[in-house]
């Protein structure tokens, strides 16, 4: 079944279903190899265009990416925001009694609809300050997040929405 | 200017302990698991940024060879990090919390840990096309049910 699946993709996408997954796999490989070889350029164009098609039936649509100028700016205000994080975490486990760490759930309304997106910005939320996702809902609308210390469930609602979401948006939809 | 390069790679190295320090000591310190979660999720991240780092400026500067293998032990790490905190999460509340009294209710369905996507015949589409608006979603559906070979 799955064969014929992906033999029917690849059929209507020729050989190169995903020119995106193809490239980083090539990049992945030549850095896991740490080298520039002709033999391992090969192999990694194998590994690129082999892996895509393999997989195709798994990956129905293609992705779009909008803007790269916004996937950089993105990046580094997530590589930031990462090592702020990284200081406030250790903040509160440092200098605050546990008992008084007001931990709570919050439910984050989503206007993503697109897995990949929805999939950057549960990563993103779980690597940045004090917050980790936990739960899709059962019709991928609201994201189950788990704050470590919130007095302000709204304040972090309206940031996630604001600071990461927003930008994903012009990014994917 | 060795100099320079070996207190860099030496304060990266600190860095690097002190925080995957504080990170263990959050996981023994927290009371419960989910705010346990947090340590290795965060503090970790830059503990390891900080020993790859060290590791690629030492290469750099004393060996005078690059090596992005470092790039890529991050690169694999943002990535599975997220992803191994969302199934411990997943798996606790599916055990332990009782969504009714604890958890905040989206509106419309539940959370996906206790309730099957809503749309059973095409399971996975009900989380990857359904949009807030139902005329896309339809048209979603369509467009890839005329692409899904099914």
């Amino acid at each position: 079944m799955s064969d014929r699946a992906t033999a029917s993709a690849a059929d209507k996408r020729g050989w190169l279903p995903h020119p995106l997954l193809s490239a980083s796999l090539v990049l992945v490989w030549l850095l896991l190899q740490n080298s520039l070889d002709l033999g391992n350029l090969l192999l990694g164009l194998v590994l690129g265009l082999g892996i895509p098609l393999w997989t195709s039936g798994l990956w129905p649509k293609r992705l779009r990416v909008k803007s790269w100028v916004a996937v950089l700016r993105y990046s580094v205000m997530v590589i930031g925001d990462i090592v702020l994080a990284n200081i406030d975490v250790a903040r509160l486990i440092l200098f605050r009694r546990a008992s008084e760490l007001r931990t709570r759930w919050v439910s984050v309304p989503l206007e993503l609809s697109s897995p990949e997106a929805i999939t950057v910005l549960a990563g993103t939320v779980t690597m940045t300050p004090g917050t980790v996702s936990c739960d899709l809902s059962a019709d991928g609308r609201y994201l189950l997040v788990h704050c470590l210390d919130a007095p302000d469930t709204e304040q972090i609602v309206r940031e996630i929405k604001t600071r990461y979401e927003a930008r994903l948006k012009e990014i994917f939809e | 200017m060795n100099l320079v390069f070996e207190i860099l790679v030496a304060v990266l190295i600190i860095i690097g302990g002190v925080f995957t320090l504080i990170g263990s000591w959050g996981m023994v310190k927290l009371p419960e698991l989910m705010s346990r979660l947090h340590a290795p999720t965060k503090a970790t991240t830059l503990g390891v940024g900080g020993a790859l780092l060290a590791s690629m400026l030492y290469f750099a500067a004393f060996k005078s060879h690059l090596s992005l293998h470092e790039l890529l032990i991050s690169m694999f790490l943002f990535l599975t990090a997220p992803i191994t905190a969302h199934f411990l999460a997943k798996a606790h509340i599916h055990r332990h919390v009782d969504p009714v009294r604890e958890l905040p209710r989206p509106d419309g369905h539940g959370w996906g840990t206790f309730e099957a996507p809503h749309d059973a015949a095409a399971e996975m589409k009900a989380v990857m096309d359904d949009g807030p608006d139902p005329a896309a979603a339809e048209k979603a559906h369509n467009d890839d049910a005329g692409r899904s070979p099914r």
